[in-house]
């Protein structure tokens, strides 16, 4: 990897901290979704950088486009702040964070290294799909090629279950105008009593 | 120059980030985060020269629609504080207020 990279690396690896640590010291569940959305963003173009586009696709998608919305539906639903509480030092629950931090930092320096050719994903069948993926299927992403085109049955048949179980809750919670007659005495009722 | 205009659009991005984290309002905080998302498109498409891979532009598209779907979503909440009422004024049975 070389320096620009790692600078990119850098500098949006430091973003991600600066706005995670204000998602937690912040009060305003607004501005919490709206920072939401901008991390998983930001984390999405982190994956791009690291080569991992389908990732970053999916984190874009759900994490700034649905969860947003999810997370403002949500807030409908309760205060437009969190309560503030005064700051309590756990020992214990920082003693466990950190050690938790630091058994996983040494579990990562077992592993390859990005993109390490003798990496045990990369020697065996890895291998083989990285060098027939071109001639059998033509798709320039390995990884969409595995996806869409070897498995491409079993991903269809997830494609199926996933479409079942999203017209299934929308049957359950109901959308359009049904909900909208239903929900909008119950609005009124709350907008009278604030 | 495609160095010079990444790392410009980083320090473009961390200033808009100090305004997404200090705004005095929300909807300082709401545009923040909209040219957040902007911005973060043109990284993308920079990203992908910058590191000699053009091959995945499309993904910027997407980031686009997402930023706009989601900054209408936001909008539409501060608005109607729902996201069921049709963007369209139509005449319902129970009007409003």
């Amino acid at each position: 990897m070389d320096l620009g990279t790692s600078l990119i690396n850098v500098a949006l690896l430091a973003m991600l901290f600066v706005v995670a640590v204000a998602i937690i010291r912040m009060r305003s569940l607004f501005a919490i979704v709206m920072l939401a959305g901008a991390y998983s963003l930001l984390s999405a173009t982190w994956f791009v950088v690291l080569d991992a586009v389908d990732v970053a696709f999916t984190e874009a998608a759900v994490g700034a486009g649905i969860s947003t919305a999810l997370m403002l539906g949500a807030m409908l639903l309760t205060s437009r702040t969190a309560k503030s509480e005064r700051a309590i030092l756990g020992v214990v629950p920082f003693l466990v964070c950190v050690l938790t931090g630091a058994v996983l930092i040494y579990a990562t320096i077992d592993l390859p290294a990005l993109g390490d050719a003798a990496s045990a994903a990369n020697s065996h069948v890895g291998a083989q799909y990285l060098e027939r993926v071109q001639a059998d299927t033509g798709v320039p992403n390995v990884v969409t090629a595995v996806l869409a085109s070897y498995r491409g049955f079993d991903t269809l048949g997830e494609t199926c279950v996933i479409f079942a179980a999203g017209v299934a809750v929308v049957l359950l919670l109901g959308f359009g105008e049904r909900s909208l007659s239903a929900r909008s005495d119950k609005g009124r009722s709350r907008k009278e009593s604030k | 120059m495609i160095g010079v205009s990444v790392i410009a659009l980083t320090i473009a991005l961390a200033l808009t980030l100090l305004r997404a984290l200090m705004g005095p309002t929300l909807y300082d905080q709401v545009l923040a985060v909209n040219s957040f998302g902007t911005k973060t498109v043109l990284l993308l498409g920079m990203l992908g020269f910058f590191m000699g891979r053009p091959d995945f532009l499309d993904l910027a598209i997407l980031y686009a629609l997402i930023n706009f779907v989601a900054t209408i979503a936001v909008l539409k909440f501060v608005r109607y504080r729902s996201f069921q009422v049709t963007l369209v004024r139509k005449d319902r049975k129970k009007g409003e207020g």
